[in-house]
């Protein structure tokens, strides 16, 4: 076996690599930029090469740097995960010109499967069901209005060489086509340098259903079932699981046997993925073969109980994979959700800075890959993905259950992060049906997630627990030395909580019990609760039910974050809420007045000064972020009344750097 | 004949018992119906209404309550009314002792007459002699303009006592209305002054005098709002939306002090374990050492239960002032805040941070002092604003403070700064550095410049004499070799190792010699 393996890669999927080469005591070498000189991979690892500056370029996609980092440290072979170098044959080239194995298909098989239109031959040729469509490139409209109708509308106008939905275009009739050819072609041409563009039969709800492949180098294939990865957006999977809720079991043996032929077919060893699109009758057909090591490869390890990595190393080492298709055995259910550093009220826009709170979910059947730690920095130049949450359990409702009790018991501080995204489609109803569709995400979100709301029984599952950490706070402020002789806290039966805009009357029994027994209208609650002050994860039991959820202290109250939904929870003795009954309700301050700033960083230059008119658009200032520079411009027409910053502030996210009066419009 | 006598007694106490609740019905309705509801539109809660959410319930017991007003000028003999426009009295929040007054804004405006002082000083004597603090809740239209110099007497007579009790017991102030004119100057001489947003002021002179006299146009808001106290005056401490939240935070505020200058501050049992290691603070300093970060996060990651009560939050935000826990018991924490001006030591923050240190000194709370300073803010302004005297006073508030000193240099201690900020020499007890702690007269370019002057223009040669230096003196064992650092400690322990100084510091006997007081340069 491998001695020392260079992980050619950063992030959660170097840890990942890492975890099964200390399983397999084999010694590891992690590569890092100037911006990772602190991360998680370069502390797991046994050595660690600098490579350069932070952009991927200079450092992750440098092949030189990486050779001779295996070079330095007398690596014999390089994992090299998935994304930069992990389907690059100049990169196994140059591995193979200085004697070290690349952990990862031949790269004949790699090219081969690169191009979507050789692939789709070379897939047709090996039995596989493709997508009724033309395999060669188009570029003239009457040949193109001819094929699109001998397969029939929608098509789908793709790019050769595309990937994340770039150079993609569908088309529903004629004069749809012609223009989308165009524009497909000038896109793929803009993107990836090669204006080659194919049409294919567009599959309307369509399902994303992948098959793992594995193969050793002595011509035995077998596949581990199915991933099912509907659930994404704007092509990027957010949701993952296997099996798929939607396969029966012909459907995935034929779909099976025909991946295992074509990775035949083309030689294929190491671990590869046959990802298929799946129509409403169970149709499939071959979309294309990822010759990498998966993201959400962490599934189809729970359902199989595999070790993909560890078969990767194996097969490069030259072992057979002594594995039977019959002993493949799928149990239980496994979902995966991407925990990204995004703001999904934002439109999803990517968030960096420092993870100032970082406690991942643990507990039986829950698995974390994670490439961060608490105080660690997530940065603009890679993926912005935090780490991978997996759940499994013995059936698809348990483990979207279990799923969604460990997004709860999630805790990020310091970046905004998509678990309430994840909770809440991890919770739908449309999603627990299984009726998944790779559109499911635009159909039930548009383009933008502003949050959940809680059912009522949960809100007042709230309010009680809320009133009892107000007991336990005060218990705690009432322990303290230097109190009167003989001073009795005097009891304080009735408490309005207020949760957003709701309120909720609660009797609190006297003596205060542990639990506590409240009275919320005609229901009784003891609500049973694992928490002290300060502590941002709680977990509470009402009657039957558990909750976990995650507490901010605000004042005379607590931001509760619960199933997706964060809740302002005010809790009042009933004498302060009802003389608050009594004051005029204050107005919000006109936020549109103000300019806040978007993220923490630097100002850089003021451009305007108080009593100076500015038209919407206008460059207003320009603040530094992790050293990109943006300009902050005005929405509307309006005078500046105040700047509050000058340059070289250091500015937080959310603080105020102008005021404006007369916001016209 | 005994018999009738005892039922004529018997009956002229019932009399008197219902006379008393009478007068008792009267002071409770205050200004009446119509002048409450008012009070209410205004967004005010009634000053018996803001003692009951202060104090824990049931606890208030009154004092003169059926004190009035002595004047029998310009019809005021026909208007009286028990308690004349004050509540005063004593009660516990969370079982500890405390004395109030609260001003009756539906009483004659809240307006402070010869009687109203008297009430003030009677609660505030007792305070002293038994040693609780003082909370006063001000909502006064200002002076009994009737009475005249009586009332102004009146004032002077509380502020004699601010000025005796002060040092003794902590005295808070909540402006919770108009606070004008010579009425500001009690608050102004107590330790902490609270406002509420949108209903509360305070100022001098008002709008009026100033447009008079210097022909600006401004509103009481901008004059002397909550917002220009917290933010551009430093004159109050912190601002709450209205008076709930404001009496609920002055509670949580309330808890970490101690009661008077003779006792410690309080204790709850602690259930922060203090071997609570941070491994996150080890990647707290940046590897740019120009680069900022957040002081706060180190506050938060090193109290007890992350709770910590900013003071001045809004003010001088170079530097955070503020009280939390540690191991249960109340610690001052001063820290320089990077991400404001560098961290830098101004006018402001000198001001911010000496009055805060004396505090702490006055009331026997330990003082923890995180410093991340790269010197004091050059510049005109400063200088002819005497950042000299005004730097001095954080200087000498830390050298006169007693009180037991743990002092982390987390980055930067660079020249006079590095002297103020509770260093060693300034009788701190405990002092640690961060390894990535710089202890030098000044940052490495600065230095190199001037040292070595002839090398000016030779780029090459300046860098590798800055790389010299920095190697040289960017580092604590400088410092450490002398003693002037105690020990050099991993940033994820920080919390175990301040919290275990404090535990043998806490005995800590000091004493500066006998003076009359000090003359810290005002």
């Amino acid at each position: 076996m491998f001695k020392k393996i260079l992980i050619a890669n950063r992030g959660e999927i170097a840890c990942r690599v890492i975890r099964t080469c200390k399983k397999l005591g084999i010694a590891t070498v992690a590569v890092y930029s100037e911006a990772d000189a602190q991360a998680l991979h370069v502390r797991m690892a046994d050595e660690a090469v600098a490579i350069g500056p932070a952009p991927a370029r200079d450092s992750y996609l440098v092949i030189d740097k990486i050779v001779a980092a295996c070079r330095q440290t007398g690596a014999e072979a390089v994992h090299p995960g998935y994304g930069f170098l992990s389907e690059n044959p100049a990169f196994a080239k140059a591995l193979d010109e200085a004697g070290i194995v690349f952990i990862g298909p031949p790269m004949t098989a790699v090219q081969a499967m690169g191009d979507k239109i050789e692939s789709k031959i070379l897939a047709r040729q090996a039995g596989v069901s493709v997508v009724p469509g033309h395999n060669e490139p188009v570029s003239d409209p009457d040949e193109a209005l001819r094929i699109a109708r001998r397969i029939g509308y929608p098509v789908m106008v793709k790019a050769a060489a595309g990937g994340g939905g770039k150079g993609m275009r569908i088309a529903h009739d004629d004069r749809s086509l012609v223009e989308g050819l165009e524009r497909a072609r000038s896109e793929a041409r803009s993107s990836f340098g090669d204006d080659r563009v194919f049409l294919e039969k567009y599959v309307e709800q369509p399902r994303h259903i992948e098959i793992q492949v594995l193969a050793d180098k002595h011509g035995h294939a077998i596949h581990l079932g199915e991933r099912e990865c509907s659930i994404q957006r704007r092509h990027q999977k957010v949701i993952e699981e296997a099996p798929s809720p939607f396969l029966d079991k012909a459907t995935r043996q034929a779909m099976g046997a025909q991946a295992v032929a074509l990775a035949e077919a083309v030689g294929y060893h190491s671990a590869g993925t046959v990802e298929f699109i799946v129509d409403a009758k169970r149709n499939f057909y071959f979309l294309e073969m990822n010759t990498r090591l998966q993201v959400e490869h962490p599934v189809t390890e729970l359902v199989t109980g595999l070790d993909l990595v560890e078969w990767m190393i194996r097969i490069a080492w030259g072992e057979h994979l002594t594995i039977r298709q019959d002993e493949v055995k799928l149990s239980g259910w496994a979902i995966e959700a991407r925990v990204y550093a995004e703001d999904p009220s934002r439109g999803f826009l990517p968030s960096t800075g420092r993870l100032r709170r970082y406690q991942p979910p643990a507990g039986e059947g829950l698995r974390v890959d994670a490439g961060v730690a608490e105080g660690l920095d997530v940065s603009m130049f890679y993926d912005p993905m935090i780490a991978k949450l997996c759940a499994f359990a013995a059936d698809r409702a348990s483990a979207a259950e279990k799923l969604a009790d460990a997004l709860d018991a999630y805790v990020i501080r310091g970046l905004s992060h998509n678990i309430a995204f994840l909770t809440s489609l991890i919770t739908h109803p449309r999603y627990l049906e299984g009726r998944l569709t790779t559109n499911f995400i635009a159909e039930e979100y548009g383009d933008r997630f502003e949050g959940t709301e809680l059912p009522h029984e949960a809100r007042r599952d709230l309010a009680a627990i809320a009133v009892a950490m107000r007991v336990i706070e005060a218990e705690h402020a009432m322990a303290a030395s230097g109190k009167l002789p003989g001073w009795r806290p005097a009891h304080v039966a009735d408490w309005r909580v207020k949760l957003d805009d709701e309120l909720f009357d609660v009797r609190l029994d006297d003596p205060v019990g542990n639990p506590p027994t409240l009275r919320i209208g005609d229901r009784v609650v003891q609500p049973r609760l694992d928490w002290q002050p300060g502590r941002l994860l709680a977990t509470a039991t009402v009657d039957d039910r558990r909750l976990i959820l995650q507490v901010d202290r605000r004042p005379e109250g607590y931001l509760l974050t619960h199933r997706g939904a964060q809740v302002a929870v005010l809790v009042r003795t009933r004498a302060a809420a009802d003389y608050a009954a009594r004051m005029p309700k204050k107005q919000p301050p006109d936020l549109s007045r103000l300019l806040a700033s978007p993220m923490p960083g630097l100002i850089v230059a003021v451009a305007v000064e108080p009593g100076q008119e500015v038209k919407a658009g206008q460059e207003l200032c320009v603040l530094e972020a992790m050293k990109m520079q943006n300009i902050l411009r005005a929405e509307r027409d309006a005078v500046v009344e105040s700047v509050k910053v000058a340059p070289g502030d250091a500015v937080a996210s959310d603080q105020v750097l102008m005021t404006f009066v007369g916001a016209a419009g | 004949m005994r018999l009738a006598g005892e039922a004529l007694a018997g009956m002229a106490v019932q009399t008197i018992i219902e006379q008393l609740e009478e007068m008792r019905q009267a002071a409770r309705q205050g200004g009446g119906e119509k002048r409450v509801r008012n009070q209410h539109q205004r967004g005010k809660l009634t000053a018996r209404e803001r003692i009951e959410l202060l104090l824990d319930p049931g606890s208030f017991e009154e004092t003169d309550m059926f004190v009035e007003h002595r004047c029998v000028d310009f019809g005021m003999e026909n208007q009286r009314i028990p308690g004349d426009g004050v509540v005063t009295g004593q009660g516990t929040i969370n079982g500890r002792l405390v004395f109030v007054f609260s001003q009756d804004f539906t009483v004659f405006g809240g307006a402070l007459s010869e009687a109203h002082a008297e009430k003030i000083c009677k609660i505030m004597d007792r305070a002293v002699s038994v040693g609780a603090p003082v909370i006063g809740l001000n909502d006064s239209g200002g002076a009994r303009i009737q009475e005249g110099v009586a009332s102004l007497a009146g004032y002077a007579d509380v502020f004699q006592k601010n000025v005796l009790a002060s040092g003794v017991i902590p005295q808070i102030s909540v402006i919770m209305g108009p606070c004008a004119g010579g009425a500001v100057y009690s608050p102004a001489m107590t330790d902490f002054i609270f406002m509420v947003r949108d209903s509360s002021y305070m100022f001098v002179t008002g709008p009026d005098v100033v447009k008079t006299v210097t022909n600006e146009v401004v509103t009481a808001e901008e004059l002397g709002g909550a917002g220009t106290h917290t933010g551009r005056s430093g004159v109050a401490d912190l601002a709450f939306d209205h008076d709930i939240q404001a009496l609920h935070e002055i509670r949580r505020f309330f808890d970490f002090l101690p009661l008077n200058n003779k006792e410690k501050p309080p204790v709850r049992p602690a259930v922060d374990p203090i071997e609570r290691d941070d491994h996150s603070l080890d990647t707290l300093i940046p590897n740019n050492s120009n680069q900022p970060y957040d002081m706060m996060e180190l506050i938060e990651k090193i109290v007890d239960e992350a709770d910590f009560f900013e003071l001045q939050k809004d003010y001088a935000k170079n530097i955070i002032t503020g009280f939390a826990r540690m191991e249960g018991s109340t610690v001052g924490i001063v820290a320089n805040q990077p991400m404001v001006l560098a961290g830098c030591l101004d006018i402001a923050a000198s001001i911010k941070a000496a009055r805060f240190v004396r505090f702490c000194d006055c009331f026997n709370i330990p003082i923890v002092t995180l410093v991340d300073v790269p010197g004091f803010l050059p510049g005109v302004g400063q200088e002819y604003g005497g950042i000299i005297k005004h730097g001095a006073k954080l200087l000498f508030a830390y050298a006169e403070a007693t009180v037991p000193k743990v002092t982390v240099i987390t980055r930067k201690a660079y020249g006079g700064a590095y002297d103020v900020m509770a260093s060693k020499h300034l009788r701190g007890d405990v002092n640690f550095a961060w390894p990535t702690a710089e202890i030098a007269v000044m940052g490495p370019k600065g230095a190199v410049e001037i040292i070595f002057r002839q090398d000016a223009g030779d780029a090459e040669a300046i860098e590798a004499r800055t790389a010299e230096y920095r190697e040289r003196f960017a580092n604590p064992f400088v410092a450490a070799r002398r003693g002037f650092v105690d020990d050099v400690i991993m940033p994820h322990g920080t919390r175990r190792r301040i919290g275990k100084s404090l535990r043998w510091l806490a005995n800590k006997q000091l004493a500066n010699p006998w003076k009359k007081h000090a003359n810290i340069p005002l």
